[in-house]
């Protein structure tokens, strides 16, 4: 396993590489869905209450 | 059928179906891509371990390149038709991009340390990709800059059609200076000169964050049209009660 974390001694560059691309995707995925929903979930209330 | 789709209507019908199968399509590949570049592929014979930098910083720097294309695209769609929804795909498409401009900055940085002995270099490829993050900034800044929503979108379409002219100098840096980023792998006149060992990495991940891009930007777009037809009916509502 820590041959596997060391990356050939690399491992201080490469987990980084992935934990900032995959976390910065999971971030803006997450914020992009909140979003999306929470407006979708206003625009319903409002049209309820104008009919 | 741009006509088609390019109304909003039309458009959120057919982003409720596309957004589950994007996600799912986009995760499933990317960790394909992960089993495969971490653990399936070999290291390279000279760069080692740290290849498997390549498996995010190509796709991401991808995204950030074609990304902006395909904001150029919006913002002439929108000075030229004045269509909303190339307004509102603009502004989705930004902050997006902008994330992935970055990302491309930091893992080449983190490529660059331990393979030239440096985090930076004023070389042509790095310099035009950090000019392409401050597009981004600028075109998101511009865009949200003024009083209404709708001041602000004919100048940050110009500035990202501006901005287009950079992309090419991205491109094609490597080519036309003497540079210390490598030349171009993949899409190249000689053809891949990638090991196939290493290309099915790149290519899945290559594939599963260009789903993953449209996944996202599809999600700020319904957002978005959902906020406007807030706004829309919020001011109906303050004209119908100044009126009675």
């Amino acid at each position: 396993m820590s041959f596997f974390l060391e990356m050939g001694g690399y491992g201080g560059f490469i987990w980084p590489c992935y934990i900032l691309t995959l976390g910065g995707m999971i971030w803006i995925a997450i914020s992009s869905w909140r979003r999306a929903k929470s407006a979708a979930a206003m625009l319903a209330d409002l049209t309820a209450e104008q009919e | 059928m741009f006509d088609y789709f390019a109304n909003p209507t039309r458009f959120m019908r057919l982003a409720r179906v596309l957004v589950a199968p994007l996600s799912v399509l986009s995760v499933l590949l990317i960790l394909a891509g992960l089993y495969y570049g971490l653990l399936a592929s070999p290291p390279d014979y000279q760069q080692g371990d740290t290849v498997r930098i390549m498996y995010v910083h190509v796709p991401a720097a991808w995204l950030a390149s074609l990304g902006y294309v395909a904001m150029g695209v919006c913002g002439l769609f929108y000075i030229v038709w004045r269509h909303p929804l190339a307004d509102v795909a603009l502004r989705s498409m930004a902050p997006v991009g902008a994330m992935f401009a970055f990302l491309t900055l930091v893992t080449g940085a983190l490529w660059g340390k331990p393979m030239w002995g440096a985090w930076w270099v004023w070389d042509a490829r790095l310099t035009s990709m950090l000019i392409l993050l401050f597009f981004y900034v600028a075109v998101i800044a511009l865009a949200n800059a003024f009083d209404t929503v709708e001041r602000g979108s004919r100048p940050a379409a110009i500035l990202a059609l501006v901005g287009l002219i950079n992309v090419p100098i991205v491109k094609f840096s490597v080519d036309w200076w003497n540079t210390l980023h490598q030349p171009a792998s993949l899409l190249r006149s000689g053809g891949v000169s990638i090991d196939p060992a290493m290309l099915t990495p790149l290519l899945l991940m290559l594939a599963g964050m260009h789903l993953f891009f449209a996944f996202v930007v599809i999600l700020r777009m319904q957002a978005v049209l959902a906020e406007r037809r807030i706004a829309a009916l919020h001011i109906r509502t303050m004209a119908r009660e100044g009126g009675a």
